[in-house]
């Protein structure tokens, strides 16, 4: 059905420059089919979000030429790309919270404000594709999956028949996205044309038709998915062929590292963002955190760390000979200073990690600036420090002097891990350790966390891949709600259990 | 349909060797006389190589003259140094005319109440005790409330500058002389006591800003604090995340800051003026908002830019003057001149693609 359709978009030699030497796109041909799925599969960086922001009319492109309808036409706004049935969810929700989903849908239109008639129109909508949207429904009352929802109502309302998915999976539970697919699956049977921009293999074959490949911004070519493998894809997405299997050494000499009892934390406005939360984190092993975005993770480590005040509680580092440390109420100078040696890699990285417009030196110097009595900084052991990790960790940079923000994703968290795990750490608390990561530079961040591990570090690992959580994590804690909804074995927890615990409490339905 | 693609798009640069950067800020000059000969020409029809000479005579014409403009630059190159620290942390200190004016304030206050009563050494050390003490505090009030609940530094600085100014227009009641003037006059015009010169007149704030420019440079580039105000203005999360206590940072930033702006009130009231004026910082402590950021914050570019902004505003006086011209008509060329420095600052950053020059590159 697909390959003797004419293509509904055709975009031919698309080059776009960021600056004199990002080339984000270069020469790229790509063709869509109506009444096709087609993924866009690449690496982080490979230019895929580029691509369809060329499309949707975001960026303009330098070169090329994009057809719609046979006609060769000129996208120079979103607006344009709505005229021509163009529209794209975009990964960061772009949605007004104190409107109502509605009123989020038909914003900005230059139609007559009728809310009624709007609400009908996107029950109908609903209807159709099999959405399960409120249009009453206020935004900040909303889950992440009904925002997309809402966004996706939203695209549609204004007749798309071209609708562009930017990794809309990153922020749904496996349940969740099945329900998306099968919307997805409504809507091609219903003729339109589906973009989803993804880098996870097993979504591109299980829901698309067509699989088109960026490589560092060039195209590398697309296939039928029945007729390719996640091996052959994953070859022509890195360029050489890759392992697919993290490593799990077993846990040597395990005891209790640190005892939290009852962790309650309330967010500035009163949310609670964490209830209760106990666990036992051992040394030599790597506790997983799973759970939706936003259920508590972010609180949990940075309480932990000393940057989030609790509101009831303790966090108790166990000492090697036993005694117990309240770590709670100490800010993270102190709890640096008594010994008790916590790296915390964030998830924020150049947020919250490391200053971006300060060289890697520089940035080497944030842990240890304060050491000596001198008035004066001490240059020369930071620099040392940088000099190190650019070799043990195969940082690529131009030289210890480049700014952090000139670095790729890849080599900012290797600069940051490698800083952490210089000051010889006993517990390593990881959010979102391989977030934008390529596969190689995950694999190289897998295998230094498996380092700490066998060195006897206790590990805290909060991810969003539940994939690389099962075969990475010795145990997996799964949040709910900001409550602990069970801990699990990494070894013999299915995906689909973990699944329904991350959205009901102890998994029960 | 072709015709509604973009003629052209903004590209972000990576950073300019230098010789290019000075090559464009060189180009904007020559571009801001031309349009300033331009100007002159088309509305005084006067010769502009007139005009240009006049505006070098008002700066460098005598010696005095010299002299001031040094001094001039001194004073606006010492209140740059002062809000650069802030600036730096990402603190807006628009507050520098009134922590200026506050340390003036605190000089006069001495001045007028212990003459006559201590020793000439004891005075001048409580006038600068006491003067830096204020311009700190003033400085430190709008941070500490910015640390403890959040308020808007800009306006919180800007609202302390009012409060100043109305204070010193109190007092310049208080402390009137001759009485029924409602000015304070020189202060001990007589007896020059309490006065604080170094050699000629004009020396001392000269010495201190070259002083001030070197130990600003050190404490900003390599001394621990520099360090953390630097990592609080990039990332204040990056900062509470290592352990640094931002709200301290903020306010022993902001009490050097306005400490350096009591000095400056303190030179000029000991040093300059010697006397107390609503209007002594003269809008100073707003330019020198312009001087820092122009220099990306360098303590030694400070010294050129100052220079640059003295000079030119001494020259704009020297036209109305000896061409009998408006005022307004040098403020239009001062106005110019700054355009175009600050404007070349774009091309610097960024550069301009046309869209068909990239095709003919690829064909």
């Amino acid at each position: 059905m697909e390959s003797n359709n004419i293509p509904i978009v055709k975009m031919r030699n698309i080059t776009k420059r960021f600056g004199a030497k990002v080339l984000a796109n270069d020469k790229v041909w790509l063709d869509i089919y109506p009444g096709e799925i087609l993924s866009i599969l690449g690496e982080n960086g490979s230019g895929k979000t580029t691509l369809m922001n060329m499309l949707s009319g975001i960026y303009f492109p330098d070169e090329g030429t994009i057809e719609v309808n046979g006609q060769p036409v000129v996208i120079r706004s979103p607006k344009d790309a709505f005229a021509l049935g163009i529209g794209m969810v975009h990964q960061h929700f772009k949605l007004v919270d104190v409107l109502t989903a509605a009123e989020n849908i038909v914003l900005g239109l230059e139609e007559p404000f009728d809310i009624a008639a709007s609400s009908a129109k996107i029950r109908d909508i609903c209807s159709r594709y099999g959405f399960d949207v409120n249009p009453d429904q206020k935004i900040y009352d909303m889950s992440v999956s009904q925002k997309q929802t809402v966004e996706i109502v939203k695209v549609l309302y204004r007749n798309a028949n071209i609708l562009i998915l930017d990794e809309p999976t990153a922020v749904l539970t496996p349940q969740e996205t099945d329900k998306l697919f099968a919307v997805l699956r409504n809507m091609r049977s219903d003729g339109k044309a589906i973009v989803i921009i993804t880098h996870k293999l097993h979504e591109v074959e299980e829901i698309s038709d067509r699989v088109a490949i960026l490589r560092k911004g060039q195209f590398v070519g697309d296939m039928l998915t029945k007729d390719t493998t996640p091996g052959e894809m994953t070859n022509m997405m890195v360029g050489h062929a890759v392992k697919l299997n993290i490593e799990r050494p077993d846990p040597v000499n395990s005891k209790p590292r640190l005892e939290v009892k009852d962790l309650s934390v309330r967010s500035p406005d009163g949310i609670l963002k964490l209830d209760h939360v106990s666990f036992t984190l051992n040394s030599g092993e790597i506790l997983g955190i799973a759970g939706i975005s936003g259920c508590g993770q972010k609180e949990l480590l940075e309480a932990i760390a000393g940057l989030q005040k609790a509101e009831s509680g303790s966090i108790q580092y166990v000492e090697d000979d036993g005694s117990l440390d309240e770590l709670l109420g100490k800010d993270p100078l102190e709890i640096r200073q008594k010994g008790v040696a916590l790296s915390f890699v964030p998830e924020d990285r150049l947020g919250m990690g490391l200053v971006a417009n300060m060289d890697l030196a520089d940035n080497m110097m944030l842990r240890s600036f304060r050491r000596g009595h001198s008035f004066l900084t001490d240059r020369k052991a930071p620099h040392d420090l940088a000099e190190h990790v650019v070799h043990d960790l195969e940082v690529v940079t131009p030289g210890i002097s480049t700014p952090v923000r000139r670095l790729s994703g890849g080599n900012v968290q290797k600069v940051l891990v490698g800083r952490e795990i210089a000051s010889a750490p006993s517990i390593l608390l990881t959010a979102y350790a391989v977030r934008g990561l390529d596969v190689n530079s995950s694999y190289v961040i897998y295998d230094l966390l498996n380092k700490q591990k066998q060195n006897g570090v206790g590990v805290l690992y909060v991810g969003e891949d539940l994939d690389v959580l099962l075969e990475l994590c010795d145990r997996i804690l799964v949040l709910c709600g900001g409550k602990v909804s069970g801990i699990v074995d990494g070894r013999k927890a299915e995906k689909m259990q973990i699944g329904r615990m991350m959205t009901s409490l102890g998994g029960e339905a | 349909m072709k015709s509604k693609e973009p003629v052209f798009h903004i590209v972000k640069r990576d950073d300019l060797p230098l010789y290019k950067v000075i090559g464009i800020r060189l180009i904007a000059i020559l571009l801001a006389l031309a349009v300033c000969s331009l100007v002159t020409i088309l509305v005084t029809k006067l010769n502009p190589l007139d005009v240009f000479r006049a505006v070098i005579k008002g700066a460098f014409g005598s010696t005095r003259k010299t002299w001031v403009t040094m001094q001039n630059t001194s004073v606006l190159l010492l209140i740059a140094l002062a809000v650069t620290p802030a600036f730096k942390m990402r603190f807006w200190n628009v507050g520098g005319e009134g922590q200026v004016l506050i340390g003036a304030w605190a000089a006069a206050a001495c001045m007028i109440n212990l003459t006559g009563k201590v020793p000439e050494w004891f005075l001048i050390v409580a006038m600068s005790v006491t003067s830096i003490f204020c311009g700190a505090v003033w400085a430190a009030i709008p941070a500490f409330f910015k640390a403890k609940w959040n308020t808007n530094d800009t306006l919180f600085t800007l609202m302390m500058n009012y409060i100043a100014t109305q204070l010193v227009a109190c007092f310049a009641i208080v402390w009137e002389n001759p009485k029924g003037s409602g000015t304070i006059g020189i202060i001990n015009n007589a007896t020059e006591f309490g006065w604080i010169h170094i050699g000629n007149k004009y020396l001392l704030p000269i010495l201190v800003a070259l002083v001030m420019t070197i130990v600003t440079y050190i404490y900003l580039n390599y001394t621990k604090h520099g360090y953390e105000i630097a990592v609080v203005g990039e990332s204040e999360r990056t900062a509470r995340y290592i352990g640094i206590k931002v709200d301290r940072v903020m306010i022993r930033t902001l009490l050097l800051s306005g400490g350096v702006c009591g000095l400056v009130g303190l030179i000029l009231v000991a040093g300059v003026n010697h006397t107390l004026t609503t209007t002594l910082a003269g809008g100073r402590g707003f330019t020198a908002v312009m001087v820092s950021w122009m220099s990306h914050f360098n303590p030694f570019t400070m010294i050129l830019t100052s220079f640059l902004l003295v000079f030119l505003n001494r020259g704009a006086s020297e036209i109305a003057t000896s061409f009998s011209l408006n005022t307004s008509f040098s403020d239009i060329l001062t106005g110019i001149i700054i355009f175009f420095i600050i404007g070349c600052e774009f091309f610097i950053r960024y550069s301009i693609s046309f869209r068909s020059s990239a095709r003919a590159k690829e064909g």
